[in-house]
């Protein structure tokens, strides 16, 4: 059998061998020792034809509702967001997706440049003196940035508020523990960080901090009195953000965060089943040593003309081997490169507009459900998301929805006991009025949830 | 490649022009200072590029013609893999139905992504000859430690809290010792014999009853097959240890060796290399890891695991280590490996190693008489030459990757592994044609007369790159990560 992948040819094969001064292929593998040598055929699927593996792959997709036929109201950490056509398209110039790390400036100054750009967008958004070329995600950048900050405090204990996505947190435990680090979560109160709450727990062994904002409910966490907190401790303050929230609030840099993590997947990366995805991780110049992964630094040529390449690498995994600041080596480039497009394109006044539509259309939407009837459950500012209470299980209102094309929140009863049959409903600027009013009206003809408060 | 100078984007911004369009808004607008508090509203705002769309694309497209990837080229860079990737993934990864679902949808309504991933685990189960996989490490390295965190889960759960060491190789990948610390244990190096394999006698010293693991590359990163396998795994067994596969080399045994039948405990693979990722300019990667049936009750959360016709994620699962990462891996990633192995097969597979492996014997046999070669017996997919003869006339091996730039390619892999002096690593992977490789073969042969009669030549390259070589040393001195505006 032949493949299009393999071009070898049997005379190709026949020279080869004769160079190389040997009767078969079989000859290269005579190292592998007989008691493990595989003898079988691999028991896996036969190859298919390029037509076949398309209708096959077809099958599949089909199978899945999706974001493109269906109005989604589902954000919980991954939101439907407008991308701008070019962005696949810039994507899809293969010098870029089929680069490995760029080692080799001088033929790589394309990629190294374009991290360069992120990493400058990045700093504007998050208010913040440097960020990094990109973590794994949201989750695993916000476990790092305890672990960063457990190693600069030399504190082993991390504070971390319920508010703060379910499956970050559960991230940050599991890296905690490699570390033996003490993970203690603080209580909400009316959707965001209890104050009082953090007070009792932060103390001298805290090494940090870490809320999210907008946080898991949508909510707006008060960064100011949380700030005077934990650096009334003297621990590190950190703060997950999603990046196109801070085109409308106040950036994380300006309340005096430490580090600021983040996703960027709302810029221009598709939803993809929840990755690959794109971690940002910011920080103060103090931290710039400190921070894992890679970054890219302006420098010169030796004729003195403007380049760019991997800097300050003592800092990673292969050099500093056992002492690196972080195992990480793959990072998130070519998702970086997308929400560089992305940023990009929106630019100064898109990124501001667009968060503020996220703002008003949430808020449109809000009013709407509750002119129904409908309660919502928190009092406080919010950017794009907010939470509602059902009186049956949020599964039998999504299977409800589903048949009027509409994908519908995330169920809170999954990760929150205490929000049973609650709701988070995230309103993007690709929803329109009218999938909003029609989520209502599906929503209110449901015998379960009616007139709830009346 | 274009020359010419490239401006930053920040530096063609110009006030007023714009790259994007979404439509007005249709709700009734309200005050927004009447629902945010000022001081969380923003002020200043983020200073982003105001440039039209033609000029990003043209940024955009010229960035690109100051970038090499494979399809530019050849990339014979050692360890790394650099196969080509298909388009056809890039297209079903781009399906409806994969790129834009959610990962907190209903079950009932992923059925088709769910199923994907549970062929593509068992596949991999097969293929390394693994009891369980889970697809949710990012990258070779989290799947690194993703491991690690499980093979001291399963220590501690039969009471054995005192293995506090991980062994590794001195030719291991900087990422091995590196996942060892961020899972809390300290690495130990063991040393290689004269013939670029692990000192058994060596690893016999270092393992004792602390001993939580040996991480090991097979072949290792000097493209050798460690042919002790059986005893470095009984030494390790004996002592209550276990075997960690890096498969940062998996090209190079597939369907002729299986870590699972070598001893191997925990195997991560690096879907971007093997399987046809694609890189990405440095990611995202997909980490995969198998283990065998006694650490299947410490895999991470949530299990993905097959009732009836239904496909279900378990998180009852009191042993697990936890979450490694938020939803279940780099999907988008791990439909493009899925799509590789079904146009593969069980003999595309197969003969991807035998023909990877070939490929890289020729390349080796050809190049001996002219670079020295440390280790004579057969490789595996990749080698390495030592650029010592070179650097007694004054060119360095950074000098003969430099002057690779000249002629097109990427350069191989150097000054790793560290144990070989100048060293030169070089993967040429299955898909490269042997014209291709005799091509580059004459240039080595070219760079190696240079180094002899013309030296400067070599040493001041590259001469065709739009950029010479860049002073790194003040890229870290005085750092600039960031652009700033002249004022």
């Amino acid at each position: 059998m032949t493949f299009r992948y393999l071009p070898m040819t049997d005379q190709d094969k026949k020279e080869m061998l004769e160079t190389i001064g040997i009767e078969t292929t079989e000859d290269l593998f005579q190292d592998i020792p007989e008691e493990v040598r595989f003898k079988g055929r691999l028991q896996i699927e036969e190859a298919l034809s390029e037509p076949q593996l398309v209708k096959e792959m077809g099958r599949l997709a089909a199978l899945n509702k999706n974001t493109k036929d269906h109005a989604s109201f589902l954000g919980a950490g991954v939101y439907d967001h407008y991308t701008p056509s070019i962005v696949n398209h810039m994507l899809l110039r293969s010098e870029f997706y089929t680069a490995y790390t760029p080692y080799q400036p001088e033929i790589s100054q394309g990629e190294l440049q374009a991290i360069f750009e992120f990493q400058t967008m990045i700093c504007e958004l998050t208010g913040m003196d440097v960020a990094n070329s990109s973590m794994y995600d949201g989750g695993t950048s916000l476990a790092e940035a305890g672990l960063l900050s457990a190693a600069q405090t030399r504190r082993k204990k991390i504070v971390v508020s319920k508010s703060v996505h379910p499956e970050s947190r559960a991230v940050l435990h599991t890296y905690a523990k490699g570390q033996h680090l003490e993970v203690v979560e603080v209580d909400t109160e009316d959707g965001v960080t209890s104050l009082n709450a953090l007070r009792a727990e932060v103390d001298e062994q805290t090494a940090c901090v870490i809320v999210q904002y907008p946080n898991f409910f949508g909510q707006i966490e008060p960064l100011k009195d949380i700030e005077e907190i934990v650096h009334s401790a003297k621990g590190m303050f950190v703060v997950s953000s999603n990046p196109l929230a801070l085109g409308a609030l106040t950036p994380p840099g300006k309340f005096g965060a430490d580090i600021v993590v983040g996703d960027a997947q709302p810029f221009g990366i598709a939803q993809g089943f929840g990755g690959p995805h794109c971690g940002y991780f910011a920080v103060t110049t103090k931290l710039m040593r400190k921070v894992p992964g890679r970054l890219v630094g302006q420098t010169v040529d030796e004729d003195g003309k403007r380049g760019f390449v991997l800097t300050l690498q003592a800092r990673e995994q292969h050099i500093r081997r056992d002492k690196a600041t972080s195992n990480i080596c793959s990072n998130q480039a070519l998702n970086a490169l997308a929400a560089s497009i992305a940023m990009t394109a929106l630019g100064k006044q898109g990124v501001k507009e667009v968060a503020h539509q996220n703002i008003q259309k949430a808020h449109y939407a809000k009013k709407v459900l509750e002119e129904k009837g409908f309660k919502t459950s928190f009092t406080g500012p919010f950017f794009n998301e907010f939470v509602i209470e059902l009186k049956c299980t949020a599964k039998e209102v999504n299977r409800k929805l589903l048949e009027s094309g509409i994908i519908g929140g995330y169920d809170l009863g999954l990760s929150y006991s205490e929000l049973k049959n609650h709701m988070l409903l995230a309103v993007t600027e690709m929803r329109t009025k009218e999938e909003i009013d029609q989520l209502a009206n599906v929503l209110e003809g449901l015998a379960c949830v009616q007139n709830i408060s009346h | 490649m274009r020359t010419e100078h490239q401006s930053l984007i920040f530096e063609l911004s110009k006030p007023g022009r714009v790259g994007y369009s979404i439509p007005e808004l249709d709700v009734p607008e309200i005050n927004v200072e009447s629902i945010i508090p000022s001081d969380y509203l923003r002020t200043e705002e983020a200073d982003l590029p105001e440039v039209s769309e033609l000029q990003i694309v043209r940024h955009y497209t010229a960035l690109s013609n100051r970038n090499h990837g494979v399809d530019s080229g050849f990339y014979p860079l050692g360890s790394c893999t650099m196969k080509y990737n298909p388009k056809i993934n890039e297209d079903v990864a781009r399906f409806p139905g994969f790129a834009h679902i959610h990962p907190l949808q209903d079950e009932e309504t992923v059925q088709g992504a769910m199923e994907m991933m549970y062929r593509l685990q068992t596949s991999l189960a097969e293929i390394t000859g693994m009891d369980e996989v889970t697809l949710q490490p990012a990258a070779g390295a989290h799947g690194e430690w993703t491991g690690l965190m499980m093979i001291r889960a399963y220590h501690e759960a039969n009471g054995d809290f005192n293995r506090t060491k991980v062994i590794v190789p001195d030719s291991a990948h900087g990422t091995n010792p590196a996942s060892a610390t961020v899972a809390g244990f300290e690495s130990i190096t063991v040393k290689s014999d004269e013939r670029g394999l692990v000192d058994l006698e060596d690893l016999k010293r270092v393992v004792d009853q602390d001993v939580a693991a040996l991480m090991l590359t097979n072949p290792n990163t000097l493209g050798l097959f460690e042919e002790h396998i059986l005893e470095m795994a009984k030494i390790v067994h004996e002592a209550g240890g276990k075997l960690y596969y890096d498969g940062a080399n998996a090209n190079a045994i597939l369907g002729f060796a299986r870590p699972g039948d070598m001893g191997f405990d925990v195997v991560h693979l690096n879907l971007h290399k093997t399987f046809t990722g694609p890189h990405g300019g440095g990611g995202p990667g997909s980490g995969p890891v198998g283990v065998k049936a006694d650490l299947i009750p410490f895999l991470p959360k949530p299990v993905l695991v097959k009732e009836d016709d239904l496909y279900k994620f378990e998180y009852d699962r009191p042993q697990s280590i936890g979450r490694v990462k938020p939803f279940y891996g780099n999907f988008g990633i791990n439909v493009r490996a899925f799509t590789y192995i079904m146009t593969m097969g069980p003999d595309g597979l197969n003969q991807v190693s035998e023909n990877a492996v070939l490929n890289a014997n020729y390349m080796m046999r050809r190049l001996e008489p002219h670079f020295d070669l440390p280790f004579t017996q057969h490789c595996k997919h990749e080698f390495v030459l030592s650029g010592r003869r070179q650097k007694k006339l004054g060119v360095r091996t950074l000098d003969i990757a430099k002057r690779l730039l000249d002629f097109g390619y990427h350069p191989p892999t150097i000054y790793f592994p560290l144990s070989v002096e100048e060293a030169i690593m070089i993967e040429p992977t299955e898909t490269e044609s042997k014209e291709t490789l005799d091509e580059f073969i004459e240039k080595m042969i070219q760079i190696s007369k240079e180094a002899e009669e013309t030296p400067e030549l070599v040493q001041e390259a590259p001469h065709t790159t739009v950029v010479k070589r860049l002073d790194e040393a003040t890229a870290a001195r005085k750092p600039i990560l960031k652009y700033s505006k002249q004022v």
